[in-house]
């Protein structure tokens, strides 16, 4: 199991050939990335990205870690980047990696309803002049629910 | 005890973090006193549906005990993924 916390990019290519390389065993590896979206109508410029240094490698860790007891995992990584992200960058990263894909699929899913929500990350978006928070969905606080 | 602030929080506040001594037993009654500071504590504590807290670290509910708590940490819904 790997949490990165990092303000520089990562590349998504390098980390997801070597995650789980060599594991026979593991015949399933799920990789989802998030991308900084450009917004349809005002063009968004850029999006700083704030955390709770310490909090967050331990929430991240703490989710991951519930991940693992309630499927079967071979590894999971979880990569998240933090400060000044324009359209196109990627945001983070997990992979899973189990015996079987719906093991690995669920896991992944989870996972990243669970950092939406219960890591503590403050998305910022800037477009001209204008600055505002992102705020919370109420859809995200719902995925919870199926877990 | 170190209150930390992020997001909208730490702008309304205008800065990330106090040092303060307090007998606050609760979360709630750390509030009340952060309230009673300033009108721009009490802005920015004013809906508290609005905020989350973390005692050392971990999410919590603003009726949880302080005792022994070393930081506490007010902030918006996370957006995080």
């Amino acid at each position: 199991m790997r949490v990165v916390v990092q303000e520089a990019p990562f590349d998504f290519g390098a980390e997801a050939e070597a995650f789980a390389s060599g594991r026979s065993d593991l015949g399933a590896v799920v990789t989802f990335t998030g991308v900084v979206r450009d917004t349809g109508d005002a063009a968004r410029d850029r999006m700083e990205i704030e955390h709770y240094p310490g909090m967050t490698e331990k929430a991240l860790a703490k989710i991951a870690e519930e991940a693992r007891t309630r499927w079967s995992l071979g590894d999971v990584l979880v990569i998240h980047r933090y400060g000044a992200l324009t359209p196109g960058e990627k945001i983070m990263m997990v992979a899973t990696a189990a015996r079987h894909r719906k093991d690995a699929f669920e896991a992944a899913e989870y996972l990243m309803d669970y950092l939406k929500s219960r890591a503590p990350f403050w998305k910022k978006e800037f477009s001209g002049t204008d600055t505002q928070w992102v705020a919370a969905r109420d859809e995200d606080e719902d995925a919870l629910k199926r877990w | 005890m170190d209150v930390l602030y992020f997001a909208w929080v730490r702008e309304r506040i205008g800065h990330p973090k106090d040092r303060i001594e307090t007998e606050a037993a609760t979360v709630n009654e750390l509030v009340a006193e952060l309230r009673a500071r300033e009108d721009r504590y009490a802005a920015a504590f004013a809906d508290l549906s609005a905020l989350r807290v973390a005692v050392d670290q971990e999410l919590t509910d603003f009726d949880a005990p302080l005792a022994g708590a070393r930081e506490v940490a007010f902030f918006p819904p996370m957006t995080g993924g």
